[in-house]
C-alpha cells in the first residue's frame, strides 16, 4: 500500500510539475521579452547618463517556489552518488527570474535599474518536516528620469 | 523617506551622515499555510503564502529602520543590505540595515 502512494506520488510530482515548470518557463520567457527595455545592472553607478531631475527609489521582488516531489526523490538519489543535480537548478533558476521580473514590473516606468542584489532566504528551513522550497529576494535602486 | 541600495543618491548630495540604522522581524510560518505548502510541495509551484509572509516580514522591517532613521531626523537611507538568517525550526529573521543620511 505505501508503496502505491509513493508510486502515485512521483507520477503526480513528475506530469503535473514537469508541465506547471513549462508553463512557468513559458511566462517568464515572454515577460522578460516585454520588459527588455528597461536595462538592470549589479553596478553601484548609474550607466546612462543623468538629466536634471533625477528621482532614484529601492524596488524589491521576492517568490518562493517549492520542489516537486519527482525532483526531490531525484536529488535524494543523486546525493548518494554525487554530482550535480540538475532537477534542483533549474528550481534556483525560476526564482531568481521570476524575482528580478517582479522587481522590474514594480518600476516599470523607471529608466534604469542599478546596483541589483539577489538574497536566497530561508523561512521553511530546520524544521522537522521541511518543506524543499527557495525562497530568493531582489532588490535594487531603480532610477527615474523626470 | 528615500530609500536606495547604492552607496549615494544619484542626483542629491548627502549633507550630513547620522550613522547604521536596522530594523528586524523574525516570523513563524502558519499551521495552515503549512499544510497547504506540504500539499503543494508534492507537485511543485509557487508557494503564495510563503511569499506573501516574505514580503509582509521584509515590509515589516524595512518600516521599523525607517522609524528609527526618522527619530534620528535624516531623510533617506542608503546602502540598504536585506540579510536573512533561520533562528528556529520553522522561524526567520529577516534583518534590514542601511546608513540614515540627510540628502539635498
Amino acid at each position: 500500500m505505501e508503496f502505491i502512494v509513493f508510486i502515485f506520488l512521483i507520477a503526480l510530482g513528475y506530469f503535473i510539475g514537469s508541465s506547471k515548470e513549462k508553463a512557468h518557463y513559458r511566462s517568464i520567457v515572454s515577460r522578460e521579452k516585454a520588459m527588455i527595455n528597461l536595462p538592470v545592472t549589479s553596478s553601484k553607478h548609474p550607466i546612462l547618463p543623468l538629466p536634471e531631475n533625477v528621482e532614484s527609489h529601492m524596488v524589491v521582488g521576492s517568490v518562493v517556489i517549492s520542489v516537486d516531489y519527482f525532483k526531490k526523490i531525484l536529488a535524494m538519489l543523486r546525493s548518494i552518488f554525487g554530482g550535480e543535480i540538475a532537477s534542483y537548478e533549474s528550481l534556483v533558476d525560476r526564482a531568481r527570474r521570476e524575482a528580478i521580473l517582479r522587481l522590474k514590473e514594480s518600476c516599470i516606468d523607471a529608466a534604469e535599474v542599478i546596483n541589483l542584489r539577489i538574497e536566497t532566504s530561508s523561512i521553511s528551513k530546520g524544521g522537522q518536516n521541511q518543506i524543499g522550497s527557495v525562497e530568493v529576494l531582489a532588490y535594487a535602486t531603480a532610477i527615474y528620469h523626470r | 523617506m528615500y530609500l536606495t541600495n547604492t552607496e549615494t543618491m544619484p542626483g542629491k548630495t548627502i549633507v550630513e551622515c547620522y550613522g547604521v540604522v536596522s530594523g528586524s522581524t523574525v516570523r513563524a510560518k502558519h499551521a495552515g499555510r503549512d499544510i497547504m505548502a506540504g500539499l503543494k510541495n508534492i507537485i511543485g509551484g509557487e508557494l503564495r503564502g510563503y511569499t506573501e509572509l516574505l514580503s509582509e516580514a521584509r515590509d515589516q522591517a524595512t518600516e521599523r529602520m525607517v522609524e528609527q532613521a526618522r527619530q534620528l531626523g535624516a531623510n533617506c537611507v542608503v546602502n540598504v543590505r536585506f540579510s536573512t538568517s533561520s533562528v528556529a525550526a520553522g522561524a526567520s529573521e529577516i534583518y534590514v540595515y542601511g546608513t540614515a543620511v540627510k540628502v539635498e
